[in-house]
């Protein structure tokens, strides 16, 4: 049975459709990853199943409570990490947790427990007494998590994970994301614009672009549809139909001063498509497909990365201190 | 949902949330004690030099009336603390929780009004402290008087600290709050009789005194500390206490309109 079903599940902000009749199904266990560039609907999508906000049409079964008659069960049932900091930063790591058990009605003694055991897991037990003022974006981050997780939530959301976080915290959180999904058995919703944290954690990804799902699988299949590496050249001058004569081109197509190509063992034909090129290539590059070149096939767009709006260090500096 | 039970847990969880925050806040304790006593010390020192009203010191008439002001600037101010929270996106946090509105309209009036109470209690010590010094002659502030003066004192909270949060609940920014809530403040505290006896007032101004809820606070809490009033105690308290009631309704209404 699919812990998360949607049916039609559509947001207009007046007249701008910010999701388009969303049919998706999430099995138990899945690490899914809703990918696309901001403003494509993933955030809405997460604050409807979340139930913060209300679908203008469709509905949808979070653990088999209804998001719209049932909403206090399906929170109950969830946890969620949103994109900005949403911890108390006067209290202390331990007291926001505190809190976090309280507003879940969980009992003393399980709390108390739960407190240690997913401190933990993120490894903040030593700072658990220092006001989360003066943690760093990557430890508040890593507290949120630990909060989220804390409840045994059976689907915990999260919501563009390591935005603005440096490289070094942001693989810590991908550690911490990969095991609890193990550890934890949680069913994990993931919304991100960064092709390599999706195509890590992942089992599954469905590829969201203007309100839309434009495309659904595992990381590898989708990558599959590329049919071959992917040649990048930077040309002199691009003639058409330059690499026509070429069969074992699958594809070619010019974006932004660059010309791609999809070809099969594209090492080995390097030489025949520099030769087709000749004396106006500049450059060449042959890379595996990813998830970008995935992107770019369904979309036409690039996704731009690191670009998030409000990002997390940001916030939480120009909020510290202040009250 | 869990129930009645989880309803309170989640009452219980905002109050903790709300106490901490005030013990963390040593600023706001010093400033909202503080400012009451200027208020008596110079205002009801200065022209109590020259005024005495139904033949007690100034100062002394105007004590009950300081005591309802402190709780209506800081229960209001509470207010304010909602847009805190949505600025700081904690109140996703607690919207995401599994609570109703209700209980977390409850939990905010439970910890502003709290946080008002202590420090009531601070200002009748004080007053108390005074008395004994010889410096405000007549002031009743005993064990007797203790139960109503404090009901008293809880009713106008959990009335104020609703306004606040109500006037929070549609601000986007602190800015706009202050704004908006210095409009509200000042005609409440001028028009209770805070500073002046309202028996003699001239024919267009009583109207309004007796339309301000915090009329009836300071009326009871001059019946209990100084011995005279206006109205009866059991009026005044009934009126605070229908004021109180209604306006958690009108709160909770509030919250479940609120956006994120």
């Amino acid at each position: 049975m699919p812990v998360i079903e949607t049916s039609g599940l559509t947001k207009k902000y007046g007249e701008f459709l910010a999701l388009d009749r969303l049919n998706l199904k999430v099995d138990e266990g899945e690490v899914l990853g809703l990918l696309g560039p901001n403003g494509a609907g993933k955030t809405t999508t997460l604050l409807m199943l979340t139930t913060l906000l209300k679908p203008t049409a469709g509905t949808a079964r979070v653990n088999g409570f209804d998001i719209i008659k049932e909403p206090g069960k399906v929170r109950q049932s969830i946890g969620i990490v949103f994109q900005d900091p949403s911890s108390d930063d006067i209290l202390t790591g331990y007291e926001n947790l505190k809190l976090h058990g309280m507003l879940y009605s969980m009992p003393p003694a399980l709390r108390e427990r739960r407190i240690g055991e997913v401190l933990e897991l993120v490894e903040l037990s030593d700072r658990k007494d220092s006001r989360v003022r003066q943690y760093s974006g990557g430890m508040r981050r890593r507290l949120e998590l630990a909060r989220g997780l804390m409840h045994h939530p059976r689907i915990l959301f999260l919501d563009e994970p390591t935005l603005g976080l440096d490289p070094q915290s942001r693989e810590y959180i991908w550690g911490y994301i990969h095991n609890l999904a193990r550890q934890e058995k949680v069913t994990v919703i993931i919304t991100s614009h960064y092709m390599e944290e999706v195509d890590r954690l992942c089992t599954r990804l469905a590829i969201i672009d203007e309100g839309a799902v434009v495309a659904l699988d595992t990381p590898a299949n989708l990558k599959r549809v590329i049919g071959g590496d992917v040649v990048s050249l930077r040309l002199r001058r691009n003639r058409d139909g330059m690499f026509s004569h070429l069969d074992f081109v699958r594809k070619a197509e010019t974006k932004g001063g660059m010309t791609y190509l999809t070809v099969v063992n594209a090492s080995e034909r390097l030489p025949e498509i520099l030769r087709a090129a000749g004396m106006d290539a500049v450059s060449v590059e042959v890379h595996s497909p990813t998830l970008n070149d995935v992107f770019f096939h369904y979309t036409g767009k690039e996704i731009r990365e690191g670009s998030g709006e409000g990002s997390w260090g940001e916030r939480s500096i120009t909020y510290s201190g202040k009250r | 949902m869990n129930g009645l039970r989880g309803e309170l847990n989640g009452i219980l969880a905002i109050w903790y949330r709300e106490l901490k925050v005030f013990q963390r806040e040593k600023s706001r304790i010093v400033a909202s004690i503080a400012s009451p006593v200027l208020w008596l010390v110079i205002f009801g020192g200065g022209l109590g030099s020259s005024v005495s009203i139904e033949g007690m010191s100034y100062q002394t008439f105007i004590f009950p009336g300081i005591l309802a002001q402190s709780v209506l600037f800081s229960s209001i101010f509470f207010g304010v603390y909602i847009v805190w929270d949505r600025k700081i996106d904690f109140l996703k946090e607690v919207l995401v929780a599994p609570i109703t509105r209700s209980s977390m309209f409850m939990g905010k009036v439970v910890g502003g009004a709290t946080d008002s109470m202590i420090q009531s209690c601070v200002l009748l010590a004080i007053g108390a402290g005074m008395e004994k010094a010889g410096m405000l002659p007549g002031l009743h502030i005993g064990i007797g008087g203790m139960a109503w003066m404090l009901l008293i004192l809880l009713l106008t909270a959990i009335s104020m600290v609703s306004i606040g949060l109500i006037i929070g609940s549609y601000m986007e920014s602190p800015e706009g709050f202050q704004l908006i809530s210095s409009f509200l403040l000042f005609p409440l505290f001028f028009l209770s009789g805070a500073l002046f006896p309202i028996g003699r007032l001239p024919a267009w101004l009583a109207p309004l005194t007796i339309i301000d809820p915090l009329t009836y606070s300071v009326d009871g809490l001059r019946n209990v500390i100084l011995g005279s009033s206006q109205f009866h105690l059991a009026h005044d308290i009934g009126i605070i206490g229908t004021v109180s009631v209604l306006l958690i309704f009108a709160g909770t209404a509030a919250f479940e309109r609120m956006k994120l």
